[in-house]
């Protein structure tokens, strides 16, 4: 699985780095960088960062 | 540094074949312009003159015959002129197995140094249409709509009217004026100008080929794609083939800017020696120092070093750039390439539609440093690098991060000498100038 962030929703909450720190870092200015694919053992962690974010500006894709 | 044509082995006497004498161009693969009038025209060329030159256009009814030519235009080898270069067989497949697909030609050339695309609108417009015409035909679309740069709207409209009159095309061709901003050229971008008269890209994860305009199964091409694709439909591949490269066949419209002695557009082979092109345009007026190769998405090159390499994608790779939009523009040796760095990414910073977070914030931060390097205030490049690495990863609705964070990249490199230089206290830009190539500014809008 994949992460993947809408640029335009995002405003930069940065709850998702919280969440999913091994998968998620920000940028200088605060938006999130996906750094690399979900690995099994993180898919929950994925989703929660999915469900936390107050934009809805993550998707997990296949 | 300049260029002598009697020293310099690149600078064969390329003029003579596009100084040809007008001949049917179905007849002859190698003449060239393919595109544009045979020597000067004031006057965009009237239906009767375009039919004249290349004979009655090509039509494809039923299944058989549209899969025939979608199979053609592969062979070809027509890729997108628009920038992308994407194969254009490809994507008319795509949009042809789907209903009530729509056709864009997009002649939004929002790019301020680009010209090619609204002189083959001004000069040759019924081929556009005819190649809007045939797309239309090949993905079974009622309709095509040519989003055109309004300093052409007019010409492409009175065309469009014309063979409207004549009975030419099966499909509705209508023309709309473009949005005269830099983003509104992106592919998304064109479709929601359309739809709502907001020239910013979307983000929609479906392709415009699936769910574009208004929901339809959408094709967008450059008009520049659509003028080739009217050829190969009348002469066929062999015919388009008979200039290029093998991998990049064909020809290809080139705006030649900056300091040569005629700059303008060309309609030059694809694989023609970068050096032999600026010959084309009149040559280097005065010593040159870098150019900018593909547009300000492009990269910016040595200019000795670029000079011998094929003008095309494969040719180019050995030094970073790729023919973009077809753009070759000339920086003279005495104005300063970090100056004029500056100016594009501080133009291309304002021209974010405003969106994405890191194009708003990323590339004005990045415009910012690059002015303190240019005026010789120091800028933190450690800094500047890791925000490149940022902003150029793909994580924006469109590629105007990317495109700019490529520019600027290919600047840092190709001017390491000038920033050493500025580091202590000179600059080449002797000149006095304020900047050569050309950045509108919002005043002047």
């Amino acid at each position: 699985m994949k992460l993947r962030a809408d640029m335009i929703a995002c405003d930069g909450r940065g709850l998702c780095a919280e969440v999913l720190p091994e998968l998620i870092v920000l940028d200088d200015w605060g938006f999130p960088i996906i750094t690399g694919a979900v690995p099994d053992d993180l898919a929950d962690q994925a989703r929660e960062a999915v469900r936390i974010c107050p934009r809805l500006a993550i998707r997990l894709e296949r | 540094m300049s260029w002598d044509a009697t020293e310099e082995p690149w600078a064969e006497p390329a003029t003579a074949r596009l100084r040809q004498q007008p001949a049917a161009p179905g007849s002859d693969p190698g003449h060239l312009p393919r595109l544009l009038p045979d020597g000067f025209t004031a006057d965009p060329t009237s239906l009767a003159d375009h039919l004249a030159r290349y004979g009655p256009p090509a039509r494809a009814s039923g299944r058989r015959q549209r899969e025939e030519l979608i199979a053609e235009v592969d062979r070809a080898g027509l890729a997108g002129r628009g920038g992308a270069g994407f194969p254009t067989g490809r994507k008319l497949a795509a949009v042809a197995e789907r209903r009530r697909a729509v056709v864009v030609g997009n002649g939004t050339e929002g790019e301020p140094i680009s010209a090619k695309d609204k002189v083959l609108m001004a000069q040759s417009p019924h081929l556009v249409l005819d190649g809007a015409a045939v797309a239309a035909d090949l993905v079974g679309a009622a309709e095509a709509i040519i989003v055109a740069h309004p300093a052409v709207g007019d010409i492409m409209a009175a065309a469009a009217a014309e063979r409207k009159r004549a009975r030419m095309d099966r499909a509705r061709l209508s023309v709309v004026p473009a949005a005269d901003r830099f983003v509104a050229g992106e592919a998304s971008a064109v479709v929601h100008w359309l739809e709502r008269g907001m020239p910013k890209p979307k983000a929609t994860p479906q392709r415009l080929s699936e769910r574009g305009l208004h929901g339809r199964p959408t094709l967008v091409q450059n008009v520049e794609t659509l003028a080739h694709l009217a050829l190969i439909a009348r002469y066929g591949a062999g015919w388009f083939r008979g200039v290029g490269t093998r991998r990049e066949p064909g020809s290809m419209l080139v705006t030649v800017a900056g300091a040569v002695g005629d700059p303008g557009v060309y309609d030059v082979a694809i694989g023609t020696p970068v050096g032999q092109v600026l010959d084309l345009a009149g040559g280097p007026a005065g010593p040159i120092g870098a150019l900018l190769i593909g547009g300000y998405f492009g990269s910016w090159v040595d200019a000795a070093r670029a000079a011998p390499l094929p003008l095309s994608d494969e040719g180019l790779r050995a030094v970073g750039a790729g023919v973009g939009a077809g753009l070759l523009a000339a920086l003279p040796a005495d104005s300063c390439g970090l100056v004029e760095t500056a100016r594009i990414a501080r133009y291309l910073a304002a021209e974010s539609a405003g969106q994405c977070g890191p194009c708003v914030f990323g590339l004005d931060a990045i415009a910012g440093q690059l002015e303190r390097l240019a005026d010789g205030r120091g800028a933190d490049l450690a800094k500047l690098s890791r925000w490149i690495g940022q902003v150029g990863a793909g994580r924006g609705a469109c590629k105007h991060p990317d495109g700019t964070v490529g520019m600027v990249a290919s600047a840092l490199e190709a001017f390491a000498g000038e920033i050493d230089q500025h580091r202590a206290g000179w600059c080449s830009g002797t000149a006095g100038r304020a900047g050569v190539l050309p950045v509108p500014s919002w005043s002047q809008r």
